[in-house]
């Protein structure tokens, strides 16, 4: 084959792929309004929003130019807290779809942030945008604004509840590196407490069917955990025991109000993650980190920075093919008058 | 002097087990007579007469913890709208905690709340005092002008007295003037950033948890120090089964404790947190069903004496917020009868028990002339369909603040006249 043919072949895909990603949205259709959490999707929707954002990593990787899936669209991304891979990822993602993104930063120092909140929602829903990309420090505060505006709405993290397109991205990366999610077994580390990668990651991973561990010290272990149907470890070595999967978790000092541990260098001692410890996990078990990482605290950088183990770089890269899957289904929705 | 008859009534006396058929004459501001043998040969001429039609005449409700906004906070509500609210909901004496702005820890807020209540002429209303200055639990209030004043007890209201030497010495001092102090059993530093019940719910809500021991640890450390230092001692609003077991030893022991609670308690869950509803949003927050069962065990075996509304307005601006930033309470005046008839319409404890526990109980723990039907007392009545069911809808409420837990709750037992000192201040249709 001539390098003609094959470019040329190579070609005929794309068009085919861009034709099928274009199009196909006619059969599949995302059955929610907005997308607030993982809590309560199902199993059937999980692997719809995967199937969707996995026939966006190739082309991601390929195309040389923007989509017009979301042509004359506006997604605007409402950010109280601050974030700069989240709100990137979204950013990028809206506008390989063609779509209008439009970034807010809204300070939070104020006292009356609520009054922010409603007030900033309304302003912005009177602009008729499509989709509104929100993240806050306050638990419960996306599903607030979504009951006040007439667009679709994005959880990008709202306190400690969810946080669904990085579940999302974490369930596609370890779909693509193990071929399955159902069956592995999955250790969640760190701060548990403070971390809605945590509460989205294990509704996610339970619905897909792994077997979910969390593993910290018992003052990062909320209350009545063990009822969203997780096993809980105090010790790092007898929870890696045969784990597929290990999930760091950034500490998050900022949300702590004082005395959770001693110090960084005991808590890296018993909870950090280090080749000694990931000894007890599976040969091949993949290492996960959502982001920014604390090197030396959490995770040793060794570790971190192993290709052959950790998926930290694939996340990135999965977070934006995930998003573009998020926007494009609910704006869909949106065209089709479909809210429910 | 005006004389009105009441024919035609179940007559329903906690006090004296009284329930039957029977009449009640109001002569002026006072019961002249009450019986099953009243007007049985006809009303005299000259009497008003108002035909109850067979429905239950009581004694007005006696409600011990009621948060007026007025003064400080007239947009929440006012003295006004407390009292429209608490005869709608058939109580005519209201008791209301110290935290408005000004604090009532001086004699002359204390007095201008009482005196503006009077001048409505709605529900009664009795201030407590506080405990501290300013309810900083630092130093003690003027205890003794205060209760001079007519202060009914004292209490730092929607906060803890969190220091123990404070709270030895408030209840040693207050027993000097025969004072009880009341307090809302919560050990601040273990409860510090909880907004719900710490549990499951709240983990998976992302929610920072209040955890039940902060309620059981102030109570029993309380339960001492009243033991030490020989003070009386109420507990408001108690919503967990350990703390309530607390007071159950205490009581058996003999010491002169008691707590009430309130229908939330009683009635709800932290289910009804849901989805970040925020008028579920209270403080003690609302408990696991296992604390509800409790609760109701201990107002059948007589543990809780009382069950107060625990009334709270709140305005949207307060409440329309991401959880954590909303406001503890729930306005609870309306809908504390309708409530409390839960227990009796479920089964759970005979009419009379469960009407006493919100006219008598409360009258007899502050030593109130109220809460009954008896010649001589205050024609303070209430005049209820028992049965009739409704729903509760929070926007028809007489309240400023439409901040209700119970908001779509159906109910049975509705108010259909209330009558403060023989003079008729609500009605609805018969």
């Amino acid at each position: 084959m001539t390098a003609k043919t094959a470019a040329c072949a190579f070609y005929k895909a794309s068009l085919l792929f861009r034709f099928m990603s274009e199009i196909a949205l006619d059969h599949i259709r995302f059955p929610h309004s907005h997308l607030l959490g993982i809590e309560g999707l199902t199993p059937d929707v999980i692997s719809l929003l995967l199937d969707r954002s996995e026939s966006y990593v190739e082309r991601n990787r390929h195309a040389d130019k923007n989509l017009s899936v979301l042509n004359g669209h506006t997604i605007i991304n409402l950010f109280f807290e601050d974030s700069t891979r989240t709100r990137t990822s979204f950013e990028l993602a809206g506008k390989k779809l063609g779509g209008n993104v439009i970034n807010m930063s809204v300070a939070t120092s104020s006292v009356k942030k609520g009054e922010t909140l409603i007030d900033t929602a309304m302003t912005l829903n009177a602009m008729h945008p499509n989709v509104l990309v929100v993240r806050h420090n306050d638990s419960g505060a996306v599903k607030l604004l979504s009951e006040k505006v007439n667009c679709a709405v994005i959880n990008a993290g709202d306190g400690r509840h969810e946080h669904p397109t990085q579940a999302l991205l974490d369930g596609l990366t370890i779909r693509r590196r193990k071929g399955r999610i159902s069956g592995l077994r999955v250790a969640i580390c760190g701060d548990i407490a403070h971390s809605r990668v945590a509460r989205s990651n294990i509704h996610l991973l339970n619905a897909m069917g792994a077997e979910v561990r969390l593993i910290a010290p018992k003052t990062l272990i909320p209350a009545g955990i063990k009822g969203l149907g997780v096993e809980v470890f105090n010790d790092m070595n007898s929870g890696l025991k045969g784990c597929d999967i290990v999930m760091m978790l950034r500490l998050q000092t900022e949300r702590m109000g004082g005395g959770f541990f001693p110090s960084v260098r005991e808590y890296f001692h018993f909870f950090g993650l280090d080749y000694k410890k990931l000894a007890n996990a599976k040969e091949d078990a993949l290492i996960m980190h959502p982001g920014p990482m604390n090197r030396g605290v959490e995770i040793a950088s060794e570790v971190a920075d192993d290709i052959g183990r950790s998926a930290i770089r694939e996340q990135v890269e999965m977070g934006v093919a995930v998003r573009m899957a998020c926007l494009e289904l609910l704006s869909a929705n949106l065209d089709k008058g479909g809210k429910s | 002097m005006s004389r009105v008859a009441y024919i035609n009534a179940r007559l329903l006396d906690p006090a004296s087990g009284l329930d039957s058929p029977g009449a009640l004459l109001s002569e002026g501001e006072t019961i002249s007579d009450v019986g099953p043998d009243l007007f049985s040969d006809g009303v005299p001429d000259g009497i008003t007469t108002i035909d109850a039609q067979g429905h239950c005449l009581m004694p007005g409700l006696v409600d011990m913890r009621v948060q007026l906004r007025e003064p400080g906070e007239e947009y929440k509500g006012t003295l006004e709208s407390a009292g429209r609210s608490a005869t709608a909901g058939g109580v005519t004496s209201m008791v209301c905690l110290p935290n408005t702005n000004p604090v009532i820890d001086d004699m002359s807020v204390l007095e201008f709340v009482a005196r503006r209540a009077r001048k409505l002429g709605l529900a009664k209303v009795y201030p407590y005092g506080a405990v501290t200055k300013g309810l900083m639990g630092e130093e003690l209030a003027e205890i003794g002008l205060l209760s001079e004043s007519g202060a009914l007890a004292f209490t730092d209201g929607i906060k803890s007295v969190n220091d123990a030497r404070i709270m030895a010495r408030a209840l040693s001092y207050a027993s000097n003037f025969g004072q009880m102090i009341i307090q809302h059993a919560e050990e601040p530093s273990l409860a510090s950033g909880g907004v719900m019940n710490s549990g499951e719910t709240a983990t998976r809500l992302g929610l920072g948890g209040i955890p039940r021991e902060a309620e059981i640890i102030m109570v029993e450390r309380d339960i001492r120090l009243a033991q030490m230092s020989g003070g009386r001692l109420h507990f408001a609003h108690l919503s967990t089964s350990d703390a309530i077991d607390a007071v159950r030893k205490a009581k058996a022991c003999g010491q002169a404790i008691t707590c009430d609670t309130a229908p939330p308690y009683f009635a709800l869950s932290e289910i009804a947190v849901g989805d970040y509803r925020t008028f579920a949003k209270l403080s003690p927050p609302l408990r696991a069903e296992q604390d509800r069962l409790s609760v109701i065990e201990g107002l059948k075996d007589g543990t809780i004496d009382a069950i107060a509304s625990d009334h709270a307005p709140h305005d949207e601006e307060s409440k329309r917020l991401p959880f954590a930033q909303a406001a503890f309470g729930g306005v609870g005046l309306e809908t504390l009868l309708a409530v409390t008839l839960e227990l009796y319409h479920n089964g759970h404890m005979g009419l009379l028990e469960a009407l006493g526990l919100i006219t008598c109980a409360p009258a007899q723990l502050l030593g109130l002339e109220a809460g009954r039907l008896q010649k001589g007392a205050p024609a303070d009545l209430a005049l209820i369909n028992l049965e009739r069911g409704w729903k509760i809808d929070a926007d028809k409420m007489h309240s400023i603040s439409k901040n209700s837990p119970f908001d779509g709750h159906l109910v049975q037992g509705r108010v259909l006249r209330t009558i403060v000192d023989g003079r008729m201040v609500f009605s609805d249709d018969i």
